[in-house]
């Protein structure tokens, strides 16, 4: 009998990183799917190139640059390539695509630290610097199955109506948009996979959409112009976005209060880059400017200890 | 309805179903018992007999050396050995104990006088559980009888009794409050009279349906009640079954008699009843023999100090493929390097567990699990990351010192990252450096 010293517990859940990042990839699937159904073989193309190469690339520098040698691959990578896939235009060729999942996992994460110590969503600082770098083809859009090229519903919006979307189209999907972001339907059925998983709280989309709701109805009210509530909701990014992007939790606050405000700042920010920017969707931005206020937040929205008085003198 | 309980805590898989249809057994008396002078918190007892002495069974061997400290008492009939040093299981280091070999009739020598525990005064019953050396059976080991005595100004009206056992595989309070009712109940009045309170309660997860039914009904027409709490660890912690019992929120820093409770553990109360009523010094106590590394997992009542190995050969034996002894439960118990360690008054259960897959380790991904499971709301992440830059004053200013170290964090943690064996280390580092500085 060879015993071993261990420290407690004794006991450990099964749970892991990796089953996290696979919930996700599962969660972002059906998005994914229906991406290659309206948009066809290039949509399937730059999904595998980019959850493919980011995993790759990932692999590479945990592995070879940064030296650790036990490095298995976490999934992380794939979670940071699928999403970056799902938020370009199909108008965007493979090799751009590429030099997107190199900002990504190089730049905005494996720089900062690797996993967990990024401060700015990957996919996001990716897909950024895909949209200054190649404004024509990120905002190419084109109309699915007949592959013709069109407006998205906020681009309508932006530069005066040429068709308006039905909110029961934009529900399901059958519009102009990113890959992964044109049918709520199906992102929601994916959040729903991660809530039944306990992996994601619901703070952070709940807030975000209603102030995008909020705001959109009180200026919608001033000015029909702006769009209805609803249009800002399922017409752009703001489903991905609020379901998967501003949820990362690597950055993400870290308490139900802390979701709440993040989730509040995205959609204010969101909505005055809609409403009063050049661009004609804010969602992006708006989630990679709130992810620097994560510290901040997270400093302000400490729970309070089990038995500490109400208020707490702060001597800091 | 929904239970009371706590904010947090994990529901690890609760294995009780291993040992706790096992009827309480008594162990042989063994050849050789090993009593350390450690055998509770605070300073060690004074030994009071030399090599050769002839000592009967609950004969004073050692007196308390300080106020929190405990007497001892010769758990077997025969003769003192020798005193030197053997592995103690909870300082996880060789310290002093007093052998005694068996030989002849196991004659008792028994506190005086025993009778009904109302026929005493309060005072004399504290004396008596001082006298009996009783301490916290649930583990801490803290002299009850310090418990008892809380200073004058704090007023004290609840006794909670901890039936929780929320420990995973630990059956030993489940079973005596099975077969052993009656006497827990006469406990529990005496330490009621000693405490001079009128209310006791007595908090039992739901998981163990029959022990609730069975104290139910041994509470009948007296004034003690039985509470039944939603199952989940560490829903026996102190301030957590308070919390979930009265609502009152056990200050951070502070005692269970700061909100005018005191909480006994139920073979504490078993104790003090076997001390009281029938004069039995602190001698012996119910053991949960468990785990997968074990070939038949029971519940048995032993002497104090016998050999792991005497109790583990009882249980059937150890299988091969055993890796870890535990001495208390899987959850906040402590290993010990090898077989032949002595038991000691707070040696609950003994939790044999057989190799397991090693779990891969990642970076921390900010999930916020540990904050999400943590009873005392700390946000173990965050400790976590100051205790890496040894930043222990901030460490501590976000609530280090509340960490009641219950494991739930690095249970939780899907990133298998150590943080409570961190917290406890920590801790240790910041008072080392804090001195003898006041706090």
């Amino acid at each position: 009998m060879k015993l071993s010293m261990m420290a407690a517990p004794h006991l450990r859940s099964e749970d892991s990183v990796r089953k996290i990042m696979l919930d996700v990839l599962i969660a972002l699937a059906p998005a994914a799917i229906w991406a290659v159904v309206s948009f066809g073989l290039k949509a399937l193309v730059l999904i595998l190139v980019c959850t493919a190469g980011a995993e790759a690339l990932d692999f590479f520098v945990m592995r070879f640059v940064r030296q650790k040698k036990n490095f298995k691959p976490d999934l992380s990578g794939s979670v940071t390539g699928l999403l970056l896939a799902l938020n370009l235009s199909v108008a965007v060729e493979w090799w751009q695509a590429l030099i997107g999942v190199f900002v990504a996992i190089v730049i905005a994460k494996a720089v900062f630290g690797g996993l967990g110590k990024n401060f700015f969503n990957p996919a996001l600082v990716g897909r950024v610097f895909l949209l200054i770098s190649f404004p024509v083809q990120m905002t190419t859009w084109l109309s699915p199955f007949d592959m013709q090229t069109t407006a998205t519903p906020m681009a309508i919006l932006k530069q005066g109506a040429l068709r308006v979307f039905s909110l029961q189209e934009m529900f399901l999907g059958t519009i102009p948009g990113s890959l992964g972001e044109v049918s709520a339907l199906l992102l929601l059925l994916g959040f729903g996979w991660l809530l039944l998983r306990k992996r994601v709280s619901p703070f952070i989309p709940i807030a975000y959409v209603g102030t995008v709701v909020i705001m959109a109805a009180i200026f919608n009210g001033v000015n029909p112009g702006f769009g209805s509530p609803l249009y800002h909701v399922f017409g752009g990014g703001l489903m991905l976005g609020a379901l998967f992007m501003a949820t990362d939790m690597v950055t993400s606050p870290m308490s139900i209060k802390g979701h709440v405000i993040f989730g509040v700042g995205c959609g204010a920010v969101t909505m005055i880059i809609r409403l009063f920017g050049g661009y004609p969707e804010g969602v992006s931005f708006a989630i990679l400017v709130m992810n620097a206020f994560v510290p901040l937040i997270d400093m302000g929205t400490k729970p309070r200890i089990f038995g500490k008085p109400k208020k707490v003198k702060s001597n800091a | 309805m929904r239970l009371p309980t706590f904010r947090g805590g994990v529901h690890p898989p609760e294995k009780k179903e291993l040992s706790q249809d096992s009827h309480l057994s008594v162990l042989p008396l063994p050849e050789r018992v090993y009593v350390f002078l450690a055998n509770h918190a605070g300073v060690p007892a004074k030994p009071l007999v030399n090599i050769g002495d002839r000592v009967k069974t609950g004969q004073l061997i050692a007196e308390a050396g300080g106020f929190i400290s405990a007497n001892l008492h010769s758990p077997l009939t025969g003769e003192v050995k020798e005193i030197a040093k053997y592995y103690h299981p909870t300082l996880s280091k060789p310290d002093d104990a007093i052998v005694i070999e068996k030989s002849g009739k196991d004659e008792w020598e028994l506190l005086d006088p025993a009778k009904p525990y109302d026929q005493f005064e309060p005072e004399e019953i504290v004396q008596r559980i001082k006298d009996a050396g009783i301490v916290g059976l649930g583990g801490a080991m803290f002299p009850t009888n310090v418990k008892l005595s809380p200073p004058k100004e704090k007023k004290i009206d609840l006794l909670v009794l901890n039936g929780a056992e929320c420990e995973p595989y630990l059956t030993i309070d489940y079973r005596y409050m099975l077969e052993r009712s009656e006497g827990l109940v006469r406990g529990i009045l005496a330490i009621m009279r000693a405490l001079k309170v009128n209310n006791a309660v007595i908090g039992i997860e739901d998981n163990k349906q029959k022990a609730i039914e069975r104290m139910e009904e041994a509470v009948r027409s007296t004034p003690i009640q039985v509470k039944r709490l939603k199952t989940k660890y560490p829903q026996g912690a102190e301030k957590q079954l308070i919390f979930a019992l009265t609502k009152r929120k056990v200050p951070s820093g502070g005692l269970p008699l700061d909100v005018g409770v005191v909480v006994d553990n139920m073979g504490t109360a078993f104790a003090v009843y076997e001390a009281v009523e029938l004069g039995h010094p602190l001698v012996e106590r119910g053991v949960t023999l468990t785990g997968e590394g074990i070939k038949k997992p029971i519940n048995v009542v032993s002497r104090i100090g016998v050999m792991a190995n005497e109790l583990i050969e009882y249980a059937g034996g150890a299988q091969e493929s055993v890796e870890r002894i535990v001495f208390g439960g899987p959850m906040m118990g402590i290993t010990v390097p090898k077989i032949d360690v002595p038991t000691v008054k707070g040696t609950s259960g003994i939790t044999l567990l057989v190799k397991s897959d090693p779990l891969e380790d990642f970076p921390c991904i900010r999930c916020g699990k540990c904050a999400a499971v943590c009873p005392m709301n700390l946000q173990p992440f965050l400790l976590n990351l100051y205790g890496t830059n040894r930043l222990y004053d901030k460490q501590v200013e976000n609530g280090l010192l509340d960490c009641i170290e219950c494991g739930s964090c690095s249970y939780a943690c899907p990133a298998n990252i150590d943080l409570v064996k961190n917290f406890k280390l920590n801790k240790k580092v910041y008072r080392s450096l804090k001195g003898g500085a006041k706090k």
